[in-house]
């Protein structure tokens, strides 16, 4: 029994690392070698009495700073985001040069119209925001849609998704090229968020089918019903994103 | 409240720092600092890979990095507080001083490795990785790690120890 065990047996015999052979051999060792044997004891009550100090700290309440998104995680999408906008501006003017040739809205360079992108870029900026999301939450609901209304110059209906898993947050007034625009934000059970964004479309009244752009990890699935367009934003699959603007729609085209 | 990818992992990551540095606050702006990195990084994580070794080799990064300094300046403030033992093993005769204070008396690396091991009960390859370095060095880091405790807690270290009887 004498025979020489590495430290590194003893260490992983200690922290419970060895198979049950090795552990059983050690086992051996150990009864025939005080030495050793007071050394594992020691390191065990070493481990014992730091789990005994530091344990309780996994029960105490995790301070609030800690769950907060940093604001630089924040401001680096809001970089991105100036970016983006700058190709947009670049974008409307090469829509604008257009007018007249190409039919439809006026289009980005990426041939996305302008409120698809601007709306993704509203939701990269304040689907992470965690303490001010929206500026009215949902539990004024009425003012909120009376407000938005009014400021939109038409009767508007904020969406029941709460089938589909998710609730509205709230809202806010942002504004568009052209005037104001309408934002609605809901999330899951999961925190996950969807935002709804209906903003004034100039010139003669038209319909759009659906359509759907990807602008990085931001899926839009976007419409314009009369003089209104509407995208919804969200970082989930392109199936269940139109699910969801398939509920949109028709809750707001009963 | 937004879903949060690394709540889950705080309450482990808070007990490490504050076995890490000590000090309480000093621990949580520590687990704040890594918690930022990570958010910064979070594209550079890799699905489906073990979320919470990422987050302590990150955590090793900013306190090797950022932390050290500040930690000195506690060290300094414990050198000011009384020695105590807090308690005598039933049955042997052996003096137990304040774990907290021997631990903060060994070298950084090796009072990581011992940590990682014995409290976050990471195994010896996880521990390596965490802190980018050879297994082998994590072992002789364990091994002296431990013997200095050992000699601190037995009053063979140079550390002054009171009875308690």
């Amino acid at each position: 029994m004498s025979q020489e065990i590495s430290e590194a047996k003893l260490h992983a015999y200690v922290d419970g690392l060895l198979s049950e052979t090795e552990r059983e051999a050690l086992d051996a060792h150990l009864a025939a070698n005080p030495e050793d044997a007071a050394r594992v004891r020691d390191w065990r009550e070493q481990g014992q009495a730091l789990r005994n100090r530091f344990n309780p700290v996994l029960d105490e309440p995790i301070p609030p700073r800690l769950l907060m998104r940093p604001p630089t995680f924040v401001r680096r999408y809001a970089m991105a985001a100036c970016f983006a906008v700058g190709g947009i501006m670049v974008g409307s003017l090469l829509g604008w040069m257009a007018r007249g040739m190409l039919p439809g809205f006026p289009l980005s360079a990426g041939g996305v119209p302008g409120f698809a992108r601007q709306a993704a870029i509203a939701h990269v900026v304040y689907a992470p925001e965690v303490r001010h999301p929206v500026e009215v939450g949902a539990d004024q609901e009425e003012h909120l849609v009376r407000w938005l209304s009014k400021r939109l110059g038409t009767e508007l209906k904020c969406p029941k998704l709460a089938g589909l898993g998710y609730e509205l947050v709230g809202g806010r007034l942002l504004s568009g090229p052209n005037g104001p625009v309408a934002h609605f934000m809901f999330q899951d059970a999961r925190g996950a968020r969807l935002t709804l964004y209906v903003s004034v479309q100039k010139g003669e009244s038209r319909q759009t089918a659906f359509r759907f752009s990807q602008e990085d990890k931001v899926g839009v699935f976007y419409w314009i019903d009369g003089n209104y367009g509407y995208a919804l934003s969200g970082e989930v699959s392109r199936e269940a994103l139109l699910q969801i603007a398939d509920a949109v729609y028709k809750q707001l085209n009963p | 409240m937004e879903s949060h990818p690394f709540e889950q992992h705080i309450p482990r990551l808070r007990r490490y720092a504050r076995a890490l540095v000590g000090d309480r606050y000093a621990a949580d702006d520590l687990v704040q600092d890594t918690l930022e990195r990570a958010w910064n990084k979070l594209h550079l994580w890799r699905q489906g890979s073990d979320l919470r070794a990422w987050l302590f080799a990150i955590m090793h990064n900013v306190f090797v990095n950022q932390v050290r300094s500040r930690r000195q300046e506690i060290e300094r403030n414990m050198e000011e507080l009384p020695l105590m033992a807090v308690r005598a093993t039933q049955g042997q005769n052996l003096e137990l001083i304040d774990m907290e204070r021997a631990l903060q008396a060994l070298p950084d690396d090796q009072r990581e490795v011992i940590l990682l091991v014995a409290v976050e009960q990471l195994t010896y390859e996880e521990t390596s990785r965490a802190l980018s370095v050879p297994i082998g060095t994590v072992m002789s880091r364990l091994s002296r790690g431990r013997e200095r405790l050992r000699q601190i807690t037995n009053g063979e270290a140079v550390t002054p120890l009171k009875l308690v009887k």
